[in-house]
């Protein structure tokens, strides 16, 4: 029989080197999920502890916990670890926790090692990043650590794999054998002796510590149910315990009993400071004028890379696609399942994967940045004019990866602790322009901007097209400070961010990295945008009552003589017309007239709705360019150019109308993956249905003004 | 006269924490090692002022906003 195999936790702060650790033992053996109940990451897998004696190899599950400065949670995101770590039945409850702390700031390190240890949990400590703590002038020795601390103390490089051989017999070891209980590093009995009494006998807990935690955190303990709950604030009344006070003083206390251990641990050769060229490269990163010029120069980098280099691969995708689909429908029997796996899934399908490109080039050089610490300097360099707009520095990163895709975009705002700030990220960050959008600026402009140079060097609708990405964000920062005047704020802001030094980026983790958003890309938002395009086929094929096949008929019988293809032609473009989808861009007209928009642009609206990418392909059938695999950008913006206006027997396309449909698509949430991404980060629909109405609102107003103001 | 705050910190200048003017803030600050009675240095500016980067005890660099350091009294 199999048996379950031991859960080990992975548990450190922030840039001690966990997910460094994590890959290095894990390879490719990883999987990533959530924790039950909440969206919080859960990234797991398995490696092998070797056990040579017995020439049997155990496997054990290793569980990567999100990284905490300590027990008591700051997010939403932390909380997860005492949920787990509290309650011995939770399906990750660890046998044993490997801490990893980073040698080179070990006092601040061994804090949150000193608590996990205080909850009775079998420990090791692995000691990280020495050759940092060396380049600080700090000698460090774990021989003295272990005696003082009581457990096993693994020096390891997380980064080239170095003693991973000790750090896995030392797990083994605890496995094995069951250890006597350390005493307290800290014990609330000391002042709290007849609360934390009291707590134990009516919880069942024999753990002093864990007691406590039951009495600090109980509110976000999801397996305490209410009256459980309500009984602990009863024990807090009894006994008059300030919990503000009581944490700062056991805080203190712990830092006091370290002071000496590490003191005998770490030989420092004077005031420490970073490594020499981390300050060499702050001072240029920091700076006022070569930090925003350097930060610039890496924005240029991440634009040229997502827009130029993926379109290689992005053309590539497509070709394939398109041959692929044409391919299958040759090669299958004609008819309505041929139609849907072609036109509706593999389309969907397609759809999906030709963002894969800049997905893979943006999480690349996101993770580049932050492996290198650079990430951290942009946020200090930012923190001060996002505050004034009601979000942090550490809004940046979202706002970034929005011009990519606001899928992955909004999954990053993890990292944004205060919920308020995070909450105003998620809401602003789809007006982002990205590049689902960057199809419809393309043809638009082609349409109504010259081809012409200004300045002598300046394209001219190269410079539209920056300006439509510049209004996108202006919106974006303009839309959070309006925002941050309706929403109420429930937690003071913090900034607060630990500076790491500058590091040499793994390419393996950068590399998993980004087949992990990659993946979570494909798979989570893949899943709607597929499920969309089969709906949306369904809806342009059908109609009510038998009025698209007589309207078929007709055509057909009208246009007898003329050749196949003009008469396949027409014939899709009736169809559609007749269709459900047909019906309701004539239902829309009304609404959208003042915008100068006629039913045919209406049903690329709608069907648009769910993925904004869809509007050039509706567009091409509309205007009867039909089912053609090889349909380029050209032939559809000559039909565009010659597409008349019934009523004023003009152009339709006017500049008016144009530019117009150019900024209704800047602020339009036009997206079923961003609403269902923002659904699930934010719990509930109040606030996808909030962020829809109000982008529609503006995208109304705005493309109103405009027709209105030109035309 | 007045106490100075970790935000009236020169450049370079090293400063021992006394103590804590915000009891929220203090829990979050005391995490993050700013423990009365270690030694603390200015070492970076970000620019326009805000927010500062601190070296606390000779360990780590801590960035944080003026405010926030201005909760931490120091001598």
């Amino acid at each position: 029989m199999k048996q379950k195999k031991n859960r080990i936790a992975l548990v450190g702060n922030p840039n001690a080197g966990k997910s460094s650790l994590f890959n290095q033992l894990t390879g490719l053996r990883q999987k990533t999920g959530n924790f039950p109940g909440v969206t919080v990451e859960k990234k797991s897998g398995t490696f092998r502890l070797t056990t040579p004696d017995q020439g049997a190899v155990q496997e054990v599950l290793l569980i990567d916990f999100p990284g905490i400065y300590s027990i008591y949670p700051k997010s939403a995101d932390e909380q997860v670890v005492m949920n787990v770590l509290a309650n011995p039945s939770h399906p990750d409850y660890p046998d044993a926790v490997i801490v990893v702390a980073d040698a080179s700031n070990l006092q601040r390190n061994l804090l949150l090692f000193t608590e996990i240890a205080d909850l009775g949990l079998p420990t090791v400590l692995a000691l990280n990043m020495l050759d940092i703590a060396r380049s600080m002038n700090q000698e460090v020795n774990a021989v003295p650590l272990a005696m003082q601390l009581g457990v096993p103390v693994v020096k390891i490089n997380a980064r080239t794999g170095e003693g991973l051989a000790h750090l896995r017999q030392a797990v083994q070891q605890l496995l094995d054998h069951e250890k006597a209980a350390l005493p307290y590093f800290f014990d609330p009995s000391e002042t709290q002796a007849a609360l934390i009494e009291e707590v134990k006998e009516s919880y069942q807990l024999t753990n002093n510590y864990l007691a406590l935690q039951y009495v600090c955190q109980h509110d976000s303990f999801a397996f305490l149910d209410q009256p459980r709950r309500a009984r602990l604030d009863a024990f807090i009344d009894k006994h008059g315990f300030d919990q503000t006070d009581f944490l700062a003083r056991e805080t203190i206390t712990r830092y006091e009993r370290l002071k000496p251990i590490v003191e005998k641990a770490v030989k420092v050769d004077g005031f420490g400071a970073q490594p020499r060229w981390t300050q060499r490269l702050d001072r240029v990163l920091l700076h006022p004028v070569w930090g925003y010029l350097s930060f610039m120069l890496i924005l240029l980098v991440i634009f040229q890379a997502v827009f130029a280099w993926a379109q290689y691969p992005m053309d590539w995708i497509d070709a394939g696609t398109a041959s692929l689909i044409g391919w299958t429908k040759e090669a299958l029997p004609a008819g309505v399942l041929n139609e849907l796996l072609t036109d509706g899934l593999m389309a969907g399908i397609g759809g999906v994967i030709i963002f894969i490109p800049q997905i893979a080039f943006l999480f690349a050089l996101v993770a580049l940045l932050e492996e290198s610490g650079y990430m951290a300097r942009v946020m200090v360099i930012m923190d001060r004019m996002m505050r004034r707009l009601g979000l942090n520095g550490r809004s940046v990163v979202p706002l970034i990866s929005g011009v990519a895709c606001a899928v992955p975009a909004i999954m990053t705002t993890r990292s944004i602790t205060n919920s308020y700030e995070r909450l105003l990220t998620i809401l602003v960050t789809p007006l982002m322009s990205c590049s689902a959008r960057l199809p419809i600026y393309t043809i638009l402009i082609a349409l109504v901007v010259p081809e012409q140079t200004v300045l002598g060097v300046l394209n001219l609708q190269g410079l539209v097209l920056f300006a439509l990405y510049f209004l996108g964000l202006a919106a974006a920062l303009g839309s959070a400070w309006l925002l941050s005047f309706f929403i109420k704020r429930k937690e003071t802001s913090y900034f607060m961010l630990e500076m790491p030094t500058y590091k040499l980026p793994r390419w393996s983790h950068v590399g998993i990295t980004v087949y992990d958003s990659v993946r979570s890309f494909v798979v989570e938002a893949g899943r709607i945008i597929v499920a969309i395009s089969i709906v949306l086929w369904v809806l342009a094929s059908y109609g009510p009552g038998d009025r698209m096949e007589a309207a078929e008929e007709s055509v057909r019988a009208r246009m007898a003589q003329e050749a196949p293809d003009v008469q396949e032609a027409a014939v899709s473009s009736v169809r559609l017309e007749y269709s459900y989808a047909g019906h309701f861009g004539r239902f829309i007209e009304p609404a959208i007239r003042p915008l100068g928009y006629d039913w045919k642009i209406g049903i690329a609206l709608i069907s648009s709705f769910a993925a904004r990418e869809v509007f050039v392909g509706t567009m091409a059938t509309i205007y009867s360019i039909g089912g053609d695999a090889s349909e380029d950008a050209m032939t559809v913006k000559e039909r565009l150019r010659a597409e008349r206006n019934p009523r004023t027997g003009g152009p339709m396309y006017t500049p008016a109308v144009s530019y117009s449909l150019l900024v209704f698509y800047v602020f339009a949430m036009m997206c079923m993956s961003t609403l269902a991404i923002v659904y699930r980060e934010t719990r509930g629909w109040k606030w996808p249905l909030i962020q829809l109405v109000y982008m529609m609102a503006l995208a109304y107003g705005a493309a109103f003004a405009v027709y209105q103001l030109m035309s | 006269m007045a106490s100075r705050s970790v935000a009236n910190l020169e450049k370079g200048e090293r400063a021992v924490i006394k103590a804590f003017r915000d009891r929220a803030m203090s829990l979050k600050l005391l995490e993050m090692g700013c423990v009365p009675g270690t030694e603390v240095r200015l070492d970076a500016v970000a620019p326009f002022g805000d927010p500062i980067c601190i070296n606390i005890g000779g360990w780590y660099c801590l960035a944080l906003r003026r405010d926030e350091a201005a909760s931490i009294e120091v001598e």
